[in-house]
Parts: C-alpha cells; structure tokens; sequence
C-alpha cells in the first residue's frame, strides 16, 4: 500500500479518466488483483486498471449501450442489475469490488455492502456526500430537492434513489462491524481532512469485514 | 479476395454413437496468415446450412460467404492481423463427409446408412484438421445458431486448446420448441414420396418435403417486426386477392423462393442428420450439471444475443453466462439490440462487430 500512503500525504489528488475518485481508486488497487466493477460504466476504470496495474478485471452495468462499449474496449463486462447479480458469486471470488458512484443508486444498498464484502476481500465504495455545504445550502435557501453541481438531476428524474452522507454512511459500516481501511474525502481535487461531513463533495472507502 | 475450397482427408473417425466413418474428408478454407509462434488463429464454425465459405469470394461461384460482411481484412474477424479458418461439419453436403458421399464399402452414397452424428462428432473432426495446419491453440472458436453450439463444445471439450470462445445466438442444450421445430422440418422431408427413404440420387429430389422444411426453418430465423417490415400484408404482383391458393403474399413467395432455392444447394439427408446432431445436443449430458460441464473450461468467454431472436433466446445465453459467472470463468455478455431475430448474427452486424473487435483485440494483446 506504498502508493495509497504516498497519496494519503499529498494535498490534491490527480484525476485519472477526469475523475477525482478514479485516481484514488487506482492506487488503491494492487498490482494483479481481481477486480469487480459494480456499475462499470463503459469500462474505462476497468480498461485503465488491467492496462496499467496488469488486474483481472471484470464489470457489471444495467445500460445495454454501456455494456457494448466496455466489451469493445476489451472489458469482460456483461449486463446485470446490481441489486441481483453479486448472489451469483462465490465467496471471496474478488480482491476488489468497485461500487463508484452507484450505491446511491441501488434499491438496497446495504445488502449491496454486505454482498460485496462476501464476493470480495475488501470493497471499495465512492459516493457523493448529500451532507456537503452546498447541497445543505441549496435545500436551505431555495426549498426545494436540492440540485448541485453532483446532484444535478431533478427529483423526478434522478436516478439516485438513496441519499447518504459522510456520516450516515459512517454509521452504516460502524454498525455492521466492518473494518474501514482508509478513507479519503474530496471537495475537487483537494482532498479534506476536517468536516468531511460538511465539506466533502464525494468521499471514497476502502473497507474490508 | 478470391477464396478457393479446400480439402484433407483422415483415415477415420470414431464417433460419439460407437460407430465410425473412414475414411472422412473435410472442406475447409482459410482467410490471412498465420503467424510464426502461431497464436493467431481462429475457428469459425457455421450455422445449420452454412458451409466452409464463409468470407471472400468464392472461385467456384463468384459468391460473398455467408459471414463475408464479418471476416475480411479490418473487419471484426480481422484476416489482416488472424489466420481464419472454416470447415463444412461433418453430416453436410459441401465437400465435407455427409450422407451424400459415396460410402467407399458400397460405391453408393450413404444415405441413411450414414451414422447418427453429434455435435461432439464435428468439433472432432474440426481437432483433426486443427492438427493438420500444426495448430496447438486457437485464439478463438467463434460461431451462431449450431456454430455456438460447436463453440462451447470445444471450450468444454478441448478446454486447453482455446483461447477464448465466442458462442453467439445459441443455448447450451436445445430446447423442446427448437427440437419441435427440427422435426416438423424432418417430418416433412420424410413425408415426401421423393424421399423414399433416403434413396433419391437416381430419382427425383424430395423438393417439395425439404423445401417446407426450409420455409419453416425461415420463419423461424426471422421476426414477427421483422417479416412486417419485409413484406407487411403487401400482395405479390397483383391489385387484388386471387381467391385461389396461388401466390396471394409477398411473405408467400418469399419463402416459396427460399424453399425451393435451398433445395438447388442442400442434401435433404443432410438436413435430417444434422437436426438430429442438433436436438442431441445438451452439454450437461454426462457431466449432470452445466456447472460442472464447464468447470474444466479455460477460454474466455464473449457470449451473445439478440433481443429479437425467439428461436434462440436470450435465455438461454443468459443461463451459460450465469453458470460461467458463478464458477468465476471469464465471460463477457451482451444482448444486442435487433429486429433481424435469430438472423441478426448474420445480417445486422455492425454493433456485433464492434463488440467482437474489442474482444478479440484485448484477448489478442492480453493472452496470446
């Protein structure tokens, strides 16, 4: 984990793929590991990981377009619900399993977690913090479901059916006894250490049982 | 790109069934080059009435294969960076040992006397003539309908000797509709007095029996959006119905001209023997469960479908990558969007190619 240290002291996190959690996830991740993506996307952080860190890398996305790019960039990826798929897996079949992004958008999450901790030996899970100043400020202020630069959707549209805070989810791995490894809270590309409930914009864990 | 047939010959083949042919002769062509450490080569294997032209233009007919829009230099199966190889199956009627060839004990065709073959059967062969070009791995197996069929035989049977493995638009074991739809096929050629027990090369051809076969095999490759695309309710040449059993519909004549063209260029014995081979085809047989007969596979694995296709639906692609995922094989899935039915794998091909690009591309770069 000498990379995830070095990372830990440095004040801003790079990007990698344009995303903030990306470049954390990267380092995360050692070298020739099996990986499991929830939520895969078009399989660019699969692509980059078995490219740059050699992993055995494996994706699941709901969107049949998403699918078909990520099989096209060499991802063995296929298409699933996330909620159903990960019953499918044997014990500690993954080093890894990636939720980024995403868990808000599972119906149940913590069953999602807990899964994810079986199929694999740690869990790394970033999401966007509802308890960051500026989605707080913009219920405040304007009344109404708050839309930020994060939460950009309408309430009707959204695709976020879960919202969580640095806290809440805290609370949630505390509760469930698992062990939190490391965690690292941004706001941009700087990275927080103070009130992360408050001034984190998306907050990455890695966590194992 | 001119593309000539092929032929090897081996001694014999002991088949599934107990019984054996020899000696058996394949029809194979082959597309690029093959590398010097050989790890460039793929096995395509084709559909029911496929045959070993599968790309190129034929020096025989002057004709495109059947996968022509697939195979050729920068296309999915890339003949500018693969060496690609398609053979005639065993049991068919284009170049390879059939019940149409001449029994050498008799000086006659076999006819019925042909053995019952299996799907097993023809990847045995495909392993002679593997061995043949000093094959020792193929990159990829790759094939739709009955050619996926083939591809996960050889996964499961001849795990270390394949890459990966490219089972499109088919199932693991056929189902009792898809065996129903055999037989009706089956029944109608045997029904035809011309067929006379599969005796027919000194008389007339059991057109009319093989022909409804193929009109039946035709509805069900195509779909209910897609025949209503094609021809709708539109009339043949006419203003007005006949009231007559003449040619009414277009859909009709379609397939009046399909059946009968089929019959110019497929043995109907052929047709019986490799439905069977077909509806044999279960690869929990012997291994109880589909778990277990892919616990020794070792290829990678590109399993697709087509949201259309109701002769091989995505069921039953979906239960393999199921079973692949839970033993933690490498698979990749997708079911593609398609009005085509069961014949998008051959015709509506361009987002399959993107997939199969990637694939290969990746399983090139990552375990050649």
């Amino acid at each position: 984990m000498a990379a995830a240290a070095q990372a830990a002291r440095k004040p801003f996190v790079g990007e990698l793929l344009g995303r903030g959690d990306f470049a954390i996830i990267s380092e995360l991740v050692e070298p020739n590991s099996k990986v499991l993506d929830l939520g895969c996307g078009e399989g660019e952080l699969l692509a980059w990981l078995a490219e740059n860190k050699g992993v055995d890398a494996r994706g699941v996305e709901i969107s049949a377009t998403k699918v078909r790019r990520a099989i096209a960039r060499g991802v063995s990826a296929y298409q699933g619900d996330i909620d159903e798929v990960l019953e499918d897996y044997s014990d500690q079949a993954f080093d890894y399993v990636i939720l980024s992004q995403t868990m808000q958008e599972t119906r149940w999450p913590l069953k999602v977690l807990r899964d994810m901790l079986r199929v694999g030996r740690h869990a790394i899970v970033a999401f966007p913090n509802f308890g960051h100043w500026p989605v707080r400020l913009s219920l405040l202020l304007t009344g109404r479901a708050p839309k930020t630069e994060l939460f950009p959707h309408e309430w009707y549209d959204s695709p976020n059916i879960h919202f969580l805070t640095v806290d809440d989810f805290d609370q949630m791995v505390r509760r469930e006894g698992f062990t939190i490894e490391r965690n690292y809270f941004l706001s941009g590309r700087r990275r927080l250490h103070l009130l992360p409930n408050l001034r984190a914009a998306v907050a990455v864990y890695l966590i194992r049982k | 790109m001119t593309v000539e047939t092929k032929t090897a010959e081996f001694a014999s083949i002991s088949l599934d069934s107990g019984a054996s042919l020899s000696p058996v002769t394949v029809a194979y062509q082959t597309y690029g080059h093959l590398s010097a450490n050989k790890s460039n080569a793929i096995l395509i294997l084709h559909a029911f009435s496929g045959d070993a032209h599968a790309a190129g233009i034929s020096a025989e007919t002057g004709k495109p294969g059947w996968w022509d829009n697939t195979i050729g230099p920068g296309k999915a199966f890339d003949t500018d960076r693969f060496f690609i190889i398609c053979s005639n199956v065993l049991g068919g009627c284009q170049g390879t040992t059939g019940p149409s060839s001449i029994n050498p004990q008799t000086g006659c065709p076999y006819a019925m006397s042909f053995p019952v073959i299996t799907i097993g059967d023809m990847v045995q062969l495909q392993t002679k003539l593997i061995d043949l070009l000093g094959i020792e791995r193929l990159l990829a197996v790759a094939g739709g309908s009955m050619g996926g069929m083939q591809a996960l035989e050889w996964a499961v049977t001849y795990p270390e000797r394949v890459v990966a493995a490219i089972p499109i638009a088919t199932t693991a074991r056929h189902s009792p509709q898809q065996i129903a739809f055999n037989e009706v096929g089956r029944q109608a050629i045997m029904a035809d007095p011309d067929w006379n027990n599969g005796n027919y090369t000194s008389g007339r051809l059991p057109g009319r029996g093989l022909a409804i076969a193929r009109m039946v095999g035709h509805i069900t490759y195509m779909s209910d959006e897609s025949m209503r695309e094609k021809f709708g309710r539109r009339l043949r040449e006419k203003e007005k119905f006949g009231y007559d059993f003449s040619v009414d519909f277009e859909v009709e004549s379609y397939l009046r001209y399909r059946g009968t063209q089929f019959v110019g260029r497929f043995d109907a014995n052929s047709y019986l023997y490799i439905t069977k081979a077909e509806d044999y085809f279960d690869l929990t047989n012997g291994a109880g469960t589909l778990a277990n007969a892919f616990s020794k596979a070792k290829a990678r694995f590109l399993v697709i479908s087509f949201s259309s296709d109701w002769l091989y639906p995505s069921y039953q692609s979906q239960e393999i990558v199921r079973v692949l995922r839970r033993s933690n094989h490498d698979v990749a899935y997708c079911e593609l969007p398609s009005n085509y039915g069961h014949d998008a794998f051959l015709v509506d091909v361009t987002e399959q190619s993107e997939v199969l690009r990637g694939f290969l591309e990746s399983t090139y770069k990552e375990k050649a």
